[in-house]
């Protein structure tokens, strides 16, 4: 029996919480099957498709790309269909997912991902079609754009969009494009500043940062939220914009939202609002009624497109009317009957565009097009406000159950929107860190909430449930937590330490990962000559 | 509605636990009158079959390139037959509705995923190193100049008149927002560019494409030199990356970042996004690359697993100071990719290679022998460029009347360009069958006539 260095056995018919397990002769365990890296599977020989003979011809393709030819071998590993299959379909089992269970994963809305947009997306006249065919050939595809346009714009009472950000980081990036552009044109490159408040996701800081703006920090009060007088304090002359989240980012509603809105464009500055969390308010409120200049959504946050392990994201930008000339191409206009999507300079000749550029090649991200805007038709405006409410109810009802037993951020009668944030004081003295904590969760089949952000709050957890939770799994996840909160106020802290043991892998060394770097797989001769 | 679990009973029991009678007591904190009394001015709640009926209806007034009678555009998107097994791997539940790897001991199946696309992706590339991939092919060549002027302190980057001309607007748009210094050449639609003698000592990179967007094929050994003696890096775009089962890697010509477009294998057409940008770089450049990148390491009781790492450069820890404001990578088409790449293998890839130079080479040969069509593009994979007696915008409309789609006019992406308006991008892939090929022919021929 080999031991590690924390003197824990490591075979795995002995848990590293002390339990017993019957050991296996081949290290599965039922469900639990191991699975090889692809390449200590596979071969360079082995394939899982038949292709069709190569058409006759004259041409010898090596000798055509002369000095171009591929020579060497490549060494990528291939399978059978059977065997890709499983190898596929095993790595799936040690995903926890939306489908699975509970994953309140604040400010990231794992919301239920209805199969029908995926149905949708596939049919041939959405899937099937080349962005640079004739427009002439793919009148629906501009006329779903021109729809899921229509929609955005009256959910946010703003004038004009942006659909083709790649993400909602790239939205930001957009948005912020338009604010340095228009603020050129108006011969006002002086103005260097953004504001951005300490709550805020990094992705705000970083790109303002990126397109040469200094961050100016503006503080939070005890409560998350930023007020009219400190972003008074913050403004002057050389400020080009105020990156606000809203709802925030500890899950309050930013109270003098419409006082800062007017003091940002008094100092001739632009209010660029982060959407990530527009799934608490829509169909309730609209941000261009708050004086919002621009926003992004994350289609895959609010309109329930599959967040797919990381991406793809996808960030349409609304624009207040200051802002619509500037917004990048390609963009949509309608010539009385038709709409068409202008391209670059030469559609629009002589209209008051000044579009800034391109953010990517193409038209977008509109597989996730289709796919929001059959969301957004299934609910309904009203369904879409529905959902809001249930949104922000089940957040609230979570909050007011775990009111007592662990520690709200913003104090016990502080309501909440979508999301409600915690910090670790219940956790004082227990030896027990949040991360201990998110760890037996896992033990428990739940995802983790978010952990350690925002920054603002000491140990924080937000959690978010969304509305596709229903009344009984909340209780089920309020019941556990309650249990573990009681655990760990009663000393259990090994509990804690040692999580999660009823998954695939325990802890993993985070720190070894990035200290010596192995980012690919490499044969044993070349590994062992590092 | 049916994606609400919520009864109205329910509900009303949670309000009651909350201590309101009412939800919109949850929403005290909106500032007065910015509450909506009324729903905004769009369509109710329908059912899933009213919403299929309407989205079939659009779908339907496109012509799909299934749906047409010969298909041969690319210019940065291919079509390529895309077996069963991806799309139903890249729907399992576990894959498709789970999240950012953030708590690796249950995501160790996109976590070994990633690790895999990264290897497969380091392989083609003929890198060192890849990430867990970017947006596009487009964003990650705007992030890679980034990168190079990071690497070299330097501003100045050279882009070849051969890259993808939507491609070198993101480059622009990025490089004038961010402070960079820009010279654009001019496109050189046969392929004799040579930038080597634009290289000096403030160059931070030089960005070219092979096949290029012309098709022209390019060995840049001397090129990667010439930069290299400058210590200025050499960035090579790839957009097609089943070009990489014939060719030589750009890896092997010294190239110091490679971005690709990954859409040939797994993603489909999809009008043009999601795609899976790979970025691929050499070692010693790996703490200022971009996005996210999946390393192995041990668990508690010694066994194998996989973690995001080196997230020190990213924006969630880095704020403004982040390598880059990106914090999502392309997840389930780098899956599709490394699914469909994983079903090729090796064999497989090069089979595919070979197939698709055929199908193009059989299709310039029919094309060029009608009276007037010239070919410009001399060295080619699966794309080339043809110069055509009448303007090219007008030849594919006229083509499209008759359901062929018959490739990319010059024009529509470089309509400033007055030597390029009888200028047409084709190309072919294993998916044109000969019948196509000589019903396109036939068809070009009568136009033109």
């Amino acid at each position: 029996m080999s031991m590690n260095r924390q003197g824990r056995q490591t075979q795995p018919n002995e848990k590293s919480d002390g339990s017993q397990t019957q050991s296996t002769h081949s290290g599965n365990r039922g469900l639990q099957i191991e699975e090889p890296l692809l390449f200590e599977l596979g071969d360079t020989t082995t394939t899982g498709v038949d292709l069709p003979k190569l058409p006759d011809s004259d041409h010898d393709n090596a000798t055509r790309f002369g000095d171009l030819a591929r020579s060497e071998p490549i060494g990528l590993a291939g399978l059978s269909e059977p065997e890709t299959m499983r190898h596929y379909v095993r790595l799936s089992q040690k995903n926890y997912s939306i489908d699975t269970g509970i994953y309140p994963l604040g400010s990231c809305t794992m919301k239920h991902n209805p199969r029908l947009n995926e149905k949708m997306a596939r049919l041939p006249g959405m899937m099937d079609i080349h962005p640079l065919q004739p427009q002439s050939t793919v009148p629906g595809a501009i006329e779903l754009m021109e729809e899921l346009a229509h929609w955005l714009m009256e959910l946010t009472n703003m004038q004009a969009i942006a659909l083709s950000p790649k993400a909602g980081a790239h939205g930001e990036l957009c948005g912020m494009m338009a604010i340095k552009a228009a603020h050129e044109h108006a011969g006002d490159s002086h103005r260097n500043i953004v504001l951005v408040p300490d709550s805020a996701h990094g992705t705000n800081p970083a790109t303002a940062a990126l397109i040469g703006y200094k961050v100016r920090s503006v503080p939070a009060q005890s409560d998350g939220t930023v007020t009219a007088a400190s972003v008074k304090e913050a403004l002057d002359e050389n400020v080009a914009a105020i990156m606000l989240t809203n709802p925030n980012t500890g899950g309050v509603f930013e109270r003098e939202i419409v006082e800062i809105a007017e003091l940002i464009h008094e100092a001739g500055a632009y209010f660029y609002c982060d959407g990530a969390n527009f799934n608490a308010i829509a169909g309730k409120v609209r941000p261009g009624d708050l004086g919002v200049d621009a926003m992004h959504f994350n289609l895959h946050k609010t309109f329930s497109t599959p967040h797919g392990g990381g991406g793809p994201g996808s960030g349409p930008v609304v624009l207040s009317r200051r802002l619509a000339p500037f917004a990048p191409y390609p963009f949509l206009q309608r010539e009385g009957e038709t709409a068409k999507l202008v391209e670059n300079s030469a559609d629009h000749a002589g209209d008051d565009h000044h579009p800034f550029g391109r953010m990517t090649a193409f038209h977008g991200q509109w597989g996730m097009y289709t796919r929001a805007l059959t969301y957004m038709r299934s609910h309904g405006v009203d369904g879409l406000r529905q959902a809001s409410e249930d949104a922000v109810l089940n957040a609230n009802y979570v909050r007011a159950c775990l009111s007592g037993h662990m520690s709200l951020a913003f104090g016990e009668d502080h309501i909440c929107m979508h999301e409600v944030l915690f910090d670790d004081a219940f956790l004082k003295g227990t030896g027990v860190t949040t991360l201990d904590f998110a760890k037996a969760m896992i033990d428990e089949g739940f995802h983790p909430m978010t952990v350690y952000f925002p920054l603002i709050v000491h140990g924080a957890m937000l959690v978010e449930p969304t509305e596709s939770e229903s009344k009984a799994s909340l209780d089920q996840f309020i019941h556990v937590m309650i249990a573990l909160t009681k655990q760990a106020k009663e000393g259990q802290s090994e509990h804690f330490s040692s999580a999660p043991v009823f998954t695939p892998r325990g802890r993993l060394d985070e720190t070894g990962a990035a200290r010596k770097p192995i980012l690919r797989w490499l044969p044993e001769k070349e590994m062992s000559t590092e | 509605m049916r994606y609400l679990p919520l009864s109205d009973i329910d509900r009303q029991q949670m309000l009651a636990k909350v201590g309101v009678a009412d939800i919109d007591e949850l929403f005290a904190d909106v500032p007065s009158g910015k509450l909506l009394k009324d729903l905004p001015n769009l369509p109710l709640m329908v059912g899933e079959m009213a919403v299929e009926q309407r989205m079939s209806q659009l779908a339907a007034c496109n012509l799909s390139a299934g749906e047409a009678k010969g298909f041969f555009v690319g210019a940065g998107a291919y079509r390529h037959h895309v077996p069963a097994t991806v799309d139903h791997l890249i729907q399992r539940s576990e894959f498709l509705t789970a999240y950012t790897p953030y708590q690796p001991e249950i995501s160790q199946g996109t976590l070994q995923v990633l690790f895999e696309f990264q290897t497969q992706v380091a392989l083609l590339t003929g890198m060192e190193v890849a990430n867990a991939s970017m947006y596009d092919g487009s964003t990650a060549t705007a992030e890679a100049v980034l990168m190079a002027r990071r690497v070299t302190r330097r501003k100045k980057a050279i882009v070849s008149g051969n890259l993808h001309p939507h491609y070198r607007d993101v480059v622009k748009n990025m490089e004038h927002f961010s402070g960079g210094d820009l010279m654009l050449c001019d496109p050189a639609y046969d392929g004799a560019e040579d930038l080597a003698a634009l290289i000096d000592e403030e160059t931070a990179c030089v960005v070219v494409q092979t096949p290029d967007f012309y098709g022209n094929l390019h060995n840049y050994t001397r090129l990667a030199q010439a930069a290299h003696a400058k210590k200025a890096l050499l960035i090579v775009v790839v957009t097609e990356i089943v070009s990489l089962g014939a060719l030589k890697s750009p890896g092997e010509m010294g190239a110091d970042i490679v971005v690709a477009e990954g859409q040939s294998l797994g993603c489909g057409l999809d009008f043009g996004g999601p795609y899976v940008g790979l970025f691929a770089i050499r070692q010693k450049y790996i703490r200022q690359m971009p996005g996210r990148l999946c390393g192995k390491t041990v668990d508690v009781d010694g066994q194998q697993g996989f973690v995001l790492t080196l997230s020190t450069r990213e924006q969630h820890i880095r704020r403004e100071k982040a390598t880059s404001n990106i914090c999502t990578n392309s997840g389930l088409m780098a899956l599709a990719f490394s699914i469909h790449m994983t079903l090729l293998g090796e064999k497989g890839l090069r089979g595919l290679a070979d197939l698709n130079h055929g199908a193009a080479a059989q299709l310039a040969e029919k094309l060029t022998a009608i009276k007037g069509v010239e070919l410009v593009t001399k060295r080619f994979f699966n794309e080339f460029t043809l110069k055509l007696p009448k303007p090219a915008s007008e030849v594919v409309e006229a083509l499209a009347e008759q359901k062929i789609l018959a490739g990319v006019p010059v024009s529509r992406l470089l309509p400033e360009n007055e030597d390029g308006q009888n200028l047409l991008v084709v190309a072919a892939t294993e998916m044109v069958s000969a019948a196509q090929s000589d019903l396109f022919a036939k068809v070009l021929k009568e136009v033109l006539a």
